[in-house]
Formats: structure tokens, sequence, C-alpha cells
């Protein structure tokens, strides 16, 4: 295992250290020491790797992660893992907002809570989080799936395309067309297969589901109001 | 953008370190906030009479003769000592006497800060040297509150500079922009409200001084904020007592809070918490939305 001590070595160590190992991969294992906080840890990873993060994150850690695991052992700031095309983002503790945002692919697991704007534009991935949303989560969420295991905040799903929300808790409010929808036996399954993917032990038949009315897609002039 | 500090202790643990533990936490905040620096802090406190920040342009200024003329013009007694730019005075009198005298006769020195235990500090500059022209590190008190600042809405300079006094050992500090802060003002000038500069947290400093004189406790003058003032906001209010956190309904500004047996400590970002003792086993979590936060001592 290589680590990395960020009170010794710069942020642009490490990701420099991590991006070169897109062209020859020597060292799978990476442990970093000491982040307090600072911003765009481990960004922009092509390779699969295993990166431990001893601490908390600032923002946007785990960016554009493409194949590898990342966890944070703390919480992370705004943007954990934005944008991530594949592999997987894990925070330990609390997300501040806008976790996932655009997200394209790859699994995001928050085992604290996530603050407002979680999953917003989200366009592919998954996301689970074991706490509570903050307001407008998933907003304009094209793909993918936000399961939350705890309440979610005003105006979830607001101007909702595709993603699939699975709710457990309360919702405070949902957004403009985005409504509850039937739970079947196709979204159990989807349900059961992420939950286990990320971890988490929850029964899959005590979440709610909620999705996009589709009355929003193309503009009608009945709807002026609800833009 | 601009960075906010806040660290409240909640027992007399780290009191004579206050400072100390609050320079790095400015410091930490220069890149959200490199053009200028100020901070509230509030300790020493007065028995009797009022203690006042004072500055004047002039570092030289002969502060001892301003105090030989307050007290032979008010017939009271006057502690002082210097602190670069500013003195702190400490006078066995009301607070509107010292004003009015100091508005009539010496129109150049600037009132910063009055109350009990409130020192308003702020200057044009790095935070680092700020923190080190008032010599912050070797500061004692309850809590203290801290502003780096980023300009967009108004000028560089001292007066645009936080925190924005809001009354009697009541002050602000400000992340963000608000919108609605011209017509506000206007508003608040034909109510009597006074303002130094067309800086928007003064109108919202204003708007709290302006509430607070119509009887509101401090929760309603926040809550009547949340209803009337239209922008991006991260607020800390410090108190006598303690001090207060409270975002804007849409919260895109940041705060961070962290908590121990010993303190409260909130920051635009974590990264100011860092160099906090015992920060690595704290509760750390965001503060929500339209919610009013606040610690006082003697409360919990």
């Amino acid at each position: 295992m290589k680590t990395i001590d960020l009170a010794k070595q710069t942020v642009r160590d490490l990701n420099q250290a991590l991006h070169d190992q897109a062209a020859a991969c020597t060292e799978t294992e990476w442990e970093v020491l000491n982040p307090k906080g600072q911003h765009n840890l481990a960004v922009g990873l092509d390779q699969k790797l295993r990166v431990d993060i001893k601490g908390h994150a600032g923002y946007y850690c785990g960016g554009m992660n493409k194949e590898a695991d990342i966890v944070v052992h703390g919480s992370a700031g705004q943007g954990v893992a934005e944008n991530m095309m594949s592999g997987s983002v894990r925070v330990k503790g609390n997300a501040s907002s806008s976790a996932g945002a655009t997200s394209i692919g790859g699994l995001l697991v928050i085992e604290g809570d996530a603050g407002s704007r979680c999953g917003i534009s989200m366009k592919g991935s998954d996301i689970v989080v074991t706490g509570n949303v903050g307001h407008m989560s998933c907003f304009m969420g094209q793909a993918g799936t936000l399961v939350v295991c705890g309440d979610a905040g005003d105006a979830l799903g607001d101007s909702l395309y595709e993603v699939h929300i699975y709710v457990k808790g309360e919702v405070k409010s949902l957004g403009a067309d985005c409504i509850a929808k039937e739970m079947r036996d196709e979204h159990i399954q989807e349900l059961s297969h992420l939950l286990k993917r990320a971890g988490v032990d929850e029964d899959p038949h005590a979440f709610k589901r909620y999705g996009s009315a589709r009355q929003l897609y193309n503009f009608k002039v009945d709807n002026a109001s609800a833009y | 953008m601009c960075g906010i500090v806040g660290l409240y202790l909640k027992n007399d643990k780290y009191q004579s370190r206050l400072g100390e533990l609050f320079s790095p936490m400015m410091i930490a905040m220069t890149e959200r906030g490199p053009d200028s620096a100020g901070f509230a802090i509030y300790g020493d406190a007065v028995d009797s009479g009022i203690k006042f920040t004072l500055r004047h342009e002039d570092e030289n200024y002969d502060w001892e003769k301003l105090a030989k003329d307050i007290e032979e013009a008010l017939v009271t007694k006057v502690d002082w000592f210097k602190n670069s730019k500013v003195a702190i005075f400490k006078v066995k009198t009301d607070a509107d006497f010292v004003e009015n005298y100091l508005h009539e006769n010496h129109p150049d020195v600037l009132i910063m800060s009055a109350g009990t235990s409130i020192e308003i500090l702020k200057e044009v500059g790095l935070p680092e040297r700020i923190v080190n022209m008032f010599n912050l590190d070797k500061m004692q008190g309850t809590h203290i509150i801290g502003h780096t600042r980023m300009a967009t809405e108004s000028a560089v300079t001292m007066a645009g500079s936080h925190p924005f006094s809001t009354g009697m050992d009541l002050c602000l500090v400000h992340n963000g922009s608000l919108s609605n802060h011209n017509r506000m003002r206007q508003e608040l000038k034909r109510n009597g409200i006074h303002f130094d500069t067309d800086n928007d947290t003064e109108v919202a400093a204003g708007f709290l001084t302006y509430r607070l004189q119509q009887g509101d406790s401090l929760h309603q003058a926040l809550e009547h904020a949340l209803k009337e003032l239209d922008g991006f906001y991260t607020f800390t209010i410090g108190t006598k007592d303690g001090f207060a956190v409270v975002r804007d309904p849409i919260a895109c500004k940041p705060a961070v809070i962290a908590e121990t047996d010993d303190y409260v400590a909130m920051a635009s970002e974590y990264q100011a918490l860092t160099t906090l003792p015992g920060i690595e086993n704290a509760k750390v979590w965001e503060p929500e939305p339209s919610t009013i936060y606040a610690w006082e001592r003697g409360s919990n």
C-alpha cells in the first residue's frame, strides 16, 4: 500500500500520483493521511484503484471518478463524486450539498446525511444515502437511482426526468412534476440489488417510490405555472 | 465569496486561549476572502458602564487627550488602551452620552462597537496581517466571530468590511449577497436607521438593529430577516452571551458547524476548523436552511 501524507505533500502531488496509475498501474492500494478538509482530493482518477482518505474531505472529493473505489473515513464537503463516471465513492460521515451532482455512473454511498441538492442533475449513477437528504434533492435528475433510508427535504425530485427515487422515511414535499408511484416487483428487485451493492441492511418493502409525472418534459402553456 | 468563522466556548477551559485558537481559523479562510478581515471578540467585560471600540485614521491619534476630554465633559471615569488604529474605552456612564459627545465634538472618531464586552476590530488587508496587527492570538474571551472578505457588492474599505455592529454587544458577519438592499436601505433610513456605506451587509445589520428597537427578541428579528431579506446569505450573529447562525432558504452559501463538550465552532469550510483541539472527534454537520441556530452561555 502507498501512503500519501497531506501534511507533507500537496493535493497536486496526490492527484498526479493517482493519475500516473492510468498509464501504468504499479500500485492499487492508496491511503491518504491528514486530508483536513482540503478540496479536490482524488479527482479525475482513471484506474481500478482503492483509495482510503483517512479524515474529512473538502469540496469535489472523488469528482469525475472512473473505476476507482474511494472511501472517505469522515465527512465530505460540497460536490462529492460530482460527475462520477464509474467506480464507487463511499463517505463514512455526512456529505454537504450537491453530492453526486451530474454523476453519470458508478455508486455513491453516504453513510450519514447528505445536504441539499443531493443527486442534482444525476445522469445514470446510483446514490444510496443511509441518513437524510436536504432540499431540492434529485433536481432535474435524468437517469439512475437515488435511495434515501431516512427523510427527504423540500421539493424532492423537482423537474424530474427518469431517476428512480426510493425513500424510506418522510418526504417533506415533492417538487414540480414528481409524484409517488406504485412499488412493483421489478422495483423491489432493483432496490434489493442496490441496497446489497451498497452494503446497507434495509428492507426494500419499507420504501416508497417516487418518479416523474412526465408532464413538464415539453412546454405546454397549461403548465406555465409549474415552471 | 467571503469566509466566516465563529468560536463559542461552552466552559472556561479555553478562554485564555480564545485568540490563539481563532487566529488560524481566520487565516484558513484567506482563499475565500483576501481583501479585508475583521473579528468581534467578547471578553474582558465591564461590570458597570460601557466599553467602546473607537477608531481613528491617524495611528498616532492622541487617545489620552480624548479620554481626558470625555472625563471632563461627562464627569465620569475612563479606562482605555490602544491597539493599532483602535482604542478600547471603558466609560462609567450611559452609552448615549458618550456617542452624542463624540458625534458633536470628535466626529473624526469612529465608534466601531459599543456594549459591555464586545470589541470589533477590522481592517483592509490579508487576514494574517490583520490577525497580527491586533495581536489576536494573545486575546482572551468567551466567544468570537470573524470574517474574511472578497468584496462583490461594494468598495473594499475598512467601513465596508465585517463585522458590522447591530446594537449593544451585537454584530453580524455575512457570506453572500443581498439583492433587495437598496430598497430596504431607503425604508430603514425613513425609520431613522443610519448607514455609513452602500454595503449590502450593513443593510442586514441595520434591519436587525431596527427590529430589535421595535422590541423583537433576537430570534424574532432573525425570523423577520428570513422573510424580508432577499438574496444569498449565511449570517453569523454575535451576541453578548453567544452566537447564532442562519442560512437563507436556498442555502447556497456554505456553512459547517462542529461541536464538542468544550466549544461550538462554525466556518464556511471545514478547513478552518482543523486546528481546533479535539476536532477529530467533534460532531460535524451542516446547518439546515431557514433555521436559526443559537448558542448562549447559561442556556446549555
